[in-house]
Parts: C-alpha cells; sequence; structure tokens
C-alpha cells in the first residue's frame, strides 16, 4: 500500500485521532492523539491489509522553538516483511511530564527503544514492564539529549567540567589533570584529592 | 544455598529484581563487563540453578560516548568520523549508511564510479568483518586455529584500505557525496588477488577447518534457536534475521549504490543440522554471504575497469546545509539494518538530531529471550551468533 493509502485506512478506523499524512523530504509519517497510540500500533500489526510487523526505529525528538507549541515527538519507522511497505507514526508530547502509552506489546524491541528514549529525553512510557536508565548509569541525574540540557560541575562528587580557569590553563599547555584537579579548593572534598 | 543469596540480592535489588525472583535453589551469576566472550563491555546478569539459566538480563552502556549528543555539535561532514567509530569491526558500512541517509537530505547523487567503489569498500568491509565475526565465534567455542587463518586473510584487506586512504580500523572514508580519495593505481589488481585467493584458500579452509566441523555442528546447531516471528518483533536483521529462515536484504530489496546491477544470492539458513535459527544457521549464513560478497566484488571491479573515472569529490558539498526536513535511511551493513534517523532543522549547519538504529541493540534486546532455559557455556555461544559489537551498542 502506499503512504497515503494506509493513512485513509487509519483515518477510517480511528477519526480525528489520527491526522495526516504530513509529507515532509521523502518520508510520510502521520500524528496520532497520544492516548490512543497503543491500539493505533496494535491495529497496524494485526490488520490484514497492513502487518506492520516490524518496529525499525523508535527516536524521539526534542522541538523547544517549535513555532505552533514546544514539544516532543516520539516517531515510529515501521516496515512490513509481508507487504514490504515503510510508514511512519508520531505522537507529540509535551516537554514537561510526558506521559505515553507503551507499544511494547505490540513489537518486543520498543522494550529497549523507550528505556533509550526514557534514559535520554525523559519520556515515561506507561505501562512499560522495566522501565529504567539503559546507556546511562542508573545515578545519573537529568535527561542529556533534551536541548535544554548543561553539562554537570560534579558527578558523584567528582569535578567533570573543568573550571574557566582549568580550561585557560589548559590552553595555555600546562598539565591538565593532576596539577588543577588535586589543588582546586572547590574539590577539597572528594577524598584523595588533597594527596 | 539459601544461606549464600544475601550478598546478590542486594545488588540484584539496584537492577529491579526482588528477593521474591530469586528460588531457594538460584544464584546470580554476573557476567563481564570484562569477560572475553562477550565481545566487548557486557555485563550480563544471570539467575541460574546450577548450570541452567532461568533468566538474563544484559546491562549495556559501558562504553557510551554520547555519539548522539557529539553530532549535534559538529556539521554534517564531521559526524563521519564518529560513524566510524560505532561498530568499529566494520566502519565502512557506518559512514556509508550516513552518507547515504545526508545524501538523500540534499539531493545528491554521486557518480556510478563512485559508487562502485564504495560498494567494492562495502564488500571487502564485510568480507573482513566476517571473518572476525566467525573467527571469534570460533574461538569462544574453543577453535583457537580458524581465528588465526581467518585474520590473516582480513589483515590483506586491511592492507588494501591503508592504502587507498590511510587508515587501517578507522576510515573516514565515505564522505557526503564521494569519497576522500580515489583508489590507487594498481587496486583492481590487489582487488583481484585478494578475491582470488579468498575463493581458493579462506572459503574452503573455513568451511572445512570450522562451520564443516563435526564439534562445531554438535555445539551450535541445537542452541539458541530464534523463530521467524521472534526474529521480527524484536527486529534482528541481517545474517541474524535470515538464519532464521527470512530471505530479507536491503541489498536486493531496496538497492542502494547500484547494488541491483549486481548478481548475487541471499543465503538463508537451512535448518541442516537442528532446528532453523539455530547458532548454527547464523554463522552458516555469514559464511556463505562472505562467499557472495566475492562475486559482488569481481562483478564491480570488472565495472570500474569499464567506467570513465571521474574525481570522487566533485560532488562533495563545500557547506552541507540541508533544507527543513527528516530522513530515515537504512543499509545493509555487514551486521544488519544500519538505520539513520536525521531531522535537519533548516538553520544550522549541524544536525538536529541523529538517532542511530543499531543493529546490534536490538539484536541484544531480544537476547533474554533466547538465553531462557539454556546452560551457561550456552550463553557463550549464544552471544556470539548474535555477532554483537558494543560499539554499536552503547554508542
Amino acid at each position: 500500500m502506499t503512504p497515503a493509502e494506509i493513512c485513509t485506512k487509519l483515518q477510517e478506523k480511528f477519526g480525528a485521532d489520527v491526522v495526516g499524512p504530513l509529507v515532509e523530504a521523502a518520508s510520510p509519517f502521520v500524528v496520532v492523539k497520544t492516548e490512543r497510540i497503543a491500539e493505533v500500533a496494535a491495529f497496524c500489526k494485526a490488520d490484514p491489509a497492513l502487518v506492520l510487523d516490524n518496529l525499525l526505529c523508535l527516536s524521539a525528538v526534542d522541538l523547544p522553538k517549535e513555532k505552533d507549541q514546544p514539544r516532543m515527538e516520539v516517531v515510529y519507522h515501521l516496515f512490513s516483511y509481508t507487504h514490504f511497505h515503510r510508514f511512519a507514526l508520531k505522537v507529540h508530547v509535551p516537554r514537561e511530564g510526558a506521559r505515553v502509552p507503551t507499544v511494547e506489546a505490540t513489537w518486543g524491541v520498543a522494550n529497549w527503544h523507550e528505556r533509550e528514549a526514557y534514559d535520554l529525553f525523559g519520556i515515561v512510557f506507561e505501562g512499560h514492564s522495566d522501565l529504567r536508565r539503559i546507556l546511562l548509569p542508573d545515578d545519573w541525574q537529568g535527561h542529556p539529549l533534551r536541548k535544554d540540557w548543561t553539562d554537570p560541575d560534579f558527578y558523584n562528587g567528582m569535578r567533570v567540567k573543568p573550571t574557566e580557569q582549568m580550561a585557560e590553563r589548559a590552553l595555555k599547555g600546562e598539565e591538565f589533570g593532576t596539577g588543577p584537579f588535586r589543588h582546586d579548593p572547590e574539590n577539597a572534598h572528594v577524598p584523595g584529592s588533597q594527596s | 544455598m539459601s544461606a549464600g543469596i544475601t550478598r546478590p540480592v542486594t545488588s540484584a535489588e539496584s537492577v529491579g529484581w526482588r528477593i521474591d525472583d530469586i528460588g531457594p535453589d538460584e544464584m546470580i551469576l554476573s557476567m563481564g563487563p570484562q569477560h572475553p566472550s562477550t565481545h566487548g563491555v557486557l555485563r550480563i546478569e544471570l539467575i541460574t540453578d546450577g548450570e541452567l539459566v532461568r533468566e538474563a538480563r544484559p546491562h549495556i552502556g559501558y562504553l557510551h560516548r554520547c555519539f548522539e549528543k557529539h553530532c549535534e555539535n559538529v556539521d554534517y561532514p564531521g559526524v563521519i568520523p564518529y560513524t566510524d567509530r560505532l561498530d568499529y569491526v566494520a566502519s565502512m558500512g557506518n559512514s556509508l549508511g550516513y552518507a547515504l541517509a545526508v545524501e538523500k537530505l540534499l539531493a545528491i547523487e554521486p557518480s556510478p564510479y563512485v559508487q562502485t567503489i564504495r560498494v567494492i569498500m562495502a564488500e571487502l568491509q564485510r568480507i573482513a568483518s566476517h571473518c572476525v565475526a566467525v573467527g571469534t565465534y570460533g574461538m569462544d567455542l574453543g577453535a583457537f586455529t580458524p581465528f588465526l587463518h581467518l585474520l590473516r586473510d582480513r589483515e590483506k584487506i586491511l592492507d588494501v584500505f591503508e592504502w587507498t586512504c590511510g587508515a587501517r580500523l578507522l576510515y573516514n572514508y565515505n564522505w557526503i557525496g564521494g569519497l576522500s580519495h580515489d583508489v590507487p593505481d594498481g587496486f583492481v589488481r590487489a582487488c583481484r588477488e585478494i578475491v582470488a585467493e579468498f575463493d581458493k584458500v579462506t572459503w574452503p579452509e573455513l568451511v572445512n577447518l570450522l562451520i564443516g566441523n563435526r564439534i562445531f555442528i554438535e555445539r551450535t546447531a541445537k542452541v539458541g534457536v530464534v523463530s521467524r516471528e521472534l526474529a521480527i518483533s524484536y527486529d534482528l536483521t541481517g545474517p541474524n534475521l535470515r538464519g532464521s529462515g527470512v530471505a530479507y536484504d536491503l541489498r536486493k530489496a531496496e538497492p542502494y549504490c547500484g547494488y541491483e546491477n549486481y548478481e548475487f544470492a541471499v543465503p538463508v539458513g537451512e535448518g541442516r543440522h537442528g532446528p532453523l535459527g539455530s547458532c548454527f544457521d547464523r554463522n552458516w549464513v555469514r559464511v556463505v554471504e562472505m562467499k557472495e560478497s566475492a562475486r559482488i566484488i569481481s562483478q564491480a571491479l570488472d565495472r570500474l575497469e569499464k567506467l570513465e573515472k571521474t574525481d570522487v569529490r566533485e560532488k562533495v558539498p563545500k557547506r552541507a546545509k540541508p533544507a527543513k526536513g527528516e530522513v530515515f535511511a537504512r543499509s545493509e551493513a555487514p551486521r544488519g539494518n544500519l538505520g539513520y534517523y536525521v531531522v535537519a532543522d533548516g538553520t544550522a549547519v549541524n544536525p538536529y538530531r541523529v538517532k542511530v538504529k543499531s543493529p546490534c541493540f536490538t539484536a541484544m534486546s531480544a537476547f533474554h529471550h533466547v538465553a531462557r532455559g539454556v546452560m551457561i557455556a550456552d550463553i557463550i555461544a549464544l552471544i556470539g551468533s548474535f555477532d554483537v559489537v558494543l560499539g554499536e551498542i552503547d554508542r
């Protein structure tokens, strides 16, 4: 089926909860109402004319400067090993307190993709069986792929971002690492930094 | 055993396992991250009952280098050296995938000469990468000799890469719209020698020493069976998918770089020594695929000789700044379908967002399913058969 046909089919079934098709560049997609994404996903896989049985990719995108409304998007790229067609679904979520129903039940691979989106963007997938951080350490604070991310100064008491003074000394070619790190008064509370 | 569980459980709680999850006769075994057969820094927590694995939980992220964050801070061509470092065993395939994605955004079509060189490089890389994959797999199972033979032959391919672009592992070769260097004089002859030797020596040796070996077959043919449905649900691709009997290859299905002009077969697992989709089938597919790659290289070399030489940097844009839009492009890397989702905002010279769909990441996400109920020793056979490279999983 062509993307336009898939879109018509989805709109027949779900009405105004599916908006599209919106064609930007080469990949057409529809925007689905967030609450209904799990239903739409299950339909996409089960319907004999669609059989979108493969989730190619699940990505999140942070769009804080979007004109109409600052938001985050979750993009589902789908593929069918029966009909060999491709399609994409998108959901729009608010930037703070984003919650999206999980599609783990439909495509097994969504489990890890959703954990990654949670880890790097802070999007909570409701009903997910195991929503933990996946790439970053368990005790990491914040979600680094958000556009408003700033690097932390400390991680577990270790200075991870050089101060301006340290950066200056490094630029001058002075030894970086041992000197500034060891004698930095800001780092005095770190065990072993005084030796 | 119940007295012994106090310590493991404290570590288990931090990763979400409760005390009730572990039976009185069971223990938690942490495998990795410094285990030689985990192919990198992968840690797997196993709940074991004696030698049997009841539950396996992979932990990744030890090699996370913020690839996607870096991409947002460099310009489009600047991403290419980073892509090399994803799957460092098959760098040519990574940069090719990214170049194809950005070329779609910029609507650039490289000349047939460039595309033919890309095909040759990608297929040479496929052979080199499968040499490592199958070789180390044999080594995991205790067969040391085939590994040495395969690395010896991979070396010749790396020599050609070094001769062409100066690097042996991380090439920065496939640029957006072109290549970093033209092939040197005598390149075609050197490649023909490699292919001839591969057909005459490497391949028969590999089949006789490893794949046809009774011990190897017994060790792998009934282990780690992945059904077609599981493979598709967990987005296994490349040799892992074809090992389960799905004849899907992007080079045939959605040809890029002119793959439609070459004659080659898509090998699939046949389940000839056990159930379909076993560890043996996945490796069998890799081995046959190497032979097909050699066929493609021969044809591409013939084409290259006839083609008119063009400047390989002719279409490399001076300043890559695509219009607002997005693209999801896939290519058949040695480990499966490598997808790049690139979003351009139309105002900046750096990508707004790059997401990599790594074939190893998705293969590893199916691991806990396949690992249920196997022996600890077979976990080793299982990890290797998926041919994961941790650089690509953790990015």
